[in-house]
């Protein structure tokens, strides 16, 4: 049972990022591409067929050219974006899942279980991650699924090892020791009395792992390790790279899928600084008080932990 | 013992059981797929390769007709004499010496670039902090944020296209001018280093926001203490304050955060050397997956791994020095 006030919680925090407008941008954004990718393959080219002479500029029947296969660009870059954010929100999804689940055991019982669990999520942070994921992608059948499982493996330990310190706070805190008075579950008390209170941190955490999934997702097909022959954001730019469009000056080939690629992360980072904004209580307060206070009166750094009652 | 060396050599520990944690990864990976690892390469190799290869592939992973324990066992001793068995690509290269050859090139390039871009990063962080609410603090994070969102590689392919191509300021490619003849010789250092300028640039520029805004906000955090506000009421120049008593403290948690990005970063740094054909790991790792060189790909792993935990307590040593706290 959520009670009135956790309940509280998730509305003030909706609410927050309603009304912060870093995290409307980014949401639009993300929302806007969303859109893009998932009915703009209806509107467009087939962006598999050969329509036009390999390589040519941007023109009116090809906005934004062709590239080495004859192919229309600005398809390739509408329907490519469909797998890539496919995935990346998956893992984003699946690595926020592990990390609850590891570093919420390990910070939550603390003791033997949490210098097992502690020293595998190090084992895992210092650890490389590209030439990892590069061998286990080599070893599998190139696609999507591949390339989740090799994403989730080599991202989860991040999120880990925030949530275990965020856990750790929380543990010591006097409504945990009232749940574990009232007897109840120790399972209960993680996924019912402390995780709705972590919810800014786990937002975070899946903007991020999302962010990280897209890029290393891209740098993965870019080496060639996606399925090369469907349409990716990653598969574009490996195929850029392969019809060498750098040497025959084809900026069009690459540039609309980077961009697009920039523009998605750069929209999750805002909405991650959004996050912040609404849920860091330094941030809160020095809103209010840089209210109350004249700018120049404000002295560098004295940023005061005020109440607020909204 | 001294409270410092026990610190050190529990990190050395730790740095042991995650390279341990890599070998048997290694080990297991190709034996964990579906199918015999064996056949999975033959499959892909049916007639491009020779006989002999396929014996030195077999050797390589151990893949005897032995228990798995005995494989694994004359696996880890054939790493340990450093033995990292024989490439395909390259055959009948072993896969140390093609590392090697590109070893100390990743080392100059992503070294430097990497201190620069974490160095550059944390001043600028610093300065941004002190001057919170500033016309630069509004401008600076957005824009280093936004160039940090571009993959590395494409940001590379950009301004290679840019400045190499278009401009033709720079090389289009390679680690020296071909022409030289490699030595300690001064025109092979300036062709080198005006070689390294754009790749380097492009990594700086790539992870210079990162270090940025981490160095802003423990900096933020560090403004906040009352050792801060005291120093300004003695009257200490601001200048003084900013460097000695908010910086100095803030960049320890920065300092922590460059060992475990590490791994992190080099990937990007691996992918910018392919757009520039530069003759490191990276670039190696691209023939390797082209060439399916399954010896070469894990070697490169093993090496990186190696690097990256090395450099790691390298950094625990520097923080040994910069925080008493952990010398107590």
């Amino acid at each position: 049972m959520i009670s009135y006030k956790e309940h509280g919680i998730v509305y003030r925090w909706i609410n927050g990022v309603f009304q912060n407008t870093k995290a409307i941008i980014g949401t639009a954004i993300i929302c806007f591409f969303i859109f893009l990718t998932t009915l703009g393959p209806l509107f467009s080219q087939d962006p598999t067929a050969f329509l036009s002479t390999p390589l040519s500029p941007p023109s009116g029947a090809h906005w934004l050219g062709t590239n080495g296969q004859g192919q229309d660009v600005l398809a390739q870059t509408i329907s490519g974006g469909r797998q890539t954010l496919l995935v990346g929100f998956t893992v984003g999804i699946s690595v926020v899942i592990i990390g609850a689940l590891i570093g919420g055991i390990s910070g939550y019982y603390g003791g033997r279980i949490d210098d097992l669990l502690s020293l595998l999520i190090n084992v895992f942070l210092v650890m490389p991650g590209l030439p990892l994921m590069v061998i286990l992608a080599s070893w599998l059948p190139p696609g999507p699924s591949t390339l989740i499982g090799v994403l989730v493996l080599t991202g989860w330990a991040w999120n880990a090892r925030i949530i275990r310190s965020q856990m750790m706070t929380y543990r010591n805190r006097d409504f945990v020791s009232a749940a574990i008075m009232s007897g109840e579950r120790n399972i209960r008390i993680i996924v019912i009395e402390i995780m709705p209170r972590m919810l800014s941190l786990l937002a975070s955490s899946f903007i991020g792992a999302s962010i990280y999934a897209i890029g290393a997702q891209v740098g993965l097909e870019f080496l060639g390790l996606g399925d090369v022959s469907t349409v990716t954001w990653g598969t574009n730019l490996y195929w850029a790279s392969n019809d060498l469009a750098l040497l025959t000056g084809s900026w069009w080939t690459f540039m609309p899928t980077g961009l697009s690629i920039a523009i998605v992360s750069f929209a999750l980072t805002l909405i991650n600084f959004g996050i912040d904004e609404i849920s860091n209580p330094r941030l809160i307060s020095e809103r209010i008080w840089l209210k109350k206070i004249p700018k120049e009166d404000a002295v560098n750094g004295i940023t005061p932990v005020i109440e607020y009652n909204e | 013992m001294n409270y410092s060396v026990k610190y050190l050599l529990r990190r050395l520990g730790f740095y042991c059981i995650a390279g341990w944690a890599a070998l048997t990864l290694n080990f297991f990976i190709p034996r964990m797929m579906p199918g015999d690892p064996a056949s999975i390469i033959f499959a892909r190799f049916r007639g491009r390769i020779n006989p002999e290869a396929m014996e030195a592939l077999r050797a390589t992973f151990g893949l005897t007709d032995g228990s798995l324990i005995y494989q694994y066992w004359s696996y880890l001793k054939s790493i340990i004499i450093g033995n990292l068995g024989i490439s395909i690509a390259y055959f009948p290269e072993p896969v140390t010496v093609i590392i090697s050859s590109g070893l100390l090139w990743t080392i100059f390039l992503a070294g430097t670039a990497l201190l620069i871009s974490f160095f550059l990063g944390t001043f600028l962080g610093t300065i941004i902090s002190w001057k919170r609410g500033t016309k630069i603090d509004s401008i600076l994070p957005p824009f280093l944020a936004f160039v940090g969102a571009f993959p590395y590689f494409w940001l590379a392919m950009v301004l290679l296209y840019i400045f190499g191509f278009k401009f033709g300021w720079f090389p289009l490619g390679h680690a020296y001018n071909q022409e030289i003849s490699p030595g300690f010789n001064l025109s092979f250092f300036i062709s080198a280093i005006y070689h390294a300028i754009l790749p380097a640039f492009t990594m700086i520029l790539a992870g210079l926001g990162g270090w940025m805004l981490s160095m802003r906000n423990t900096m933020i955090t560090t403004l906040g203490a009352d050792y801060i506000t005291f120093a300004h009421s003695k009257g200490l120049h601001s200048r003084h304050i900013m460097l000695h008593y908010a910086a100095r403290n803030a960049i320890l948690p920065n300092f922590t955060g460059f060992g475990m990005a590490l791994g992190f970063v080099l990937s990007g740094a691996l992918l910018t050397e392919i757009i520039f054909s530069y003759p490191g790991q990276g670039y190696l790792l691209l023939q390797a997956v082209q060439a399916q060189d399954f010896p070469l790909m894990q070697g490169l792993f093993m090496t990186i791994t190696f690097a990256v935990l090395a450099a790691n307590w390298l950094v625990d040593i520097v923080i040994l020095f910069i925080d008493p706290r952990t010398r107590k």
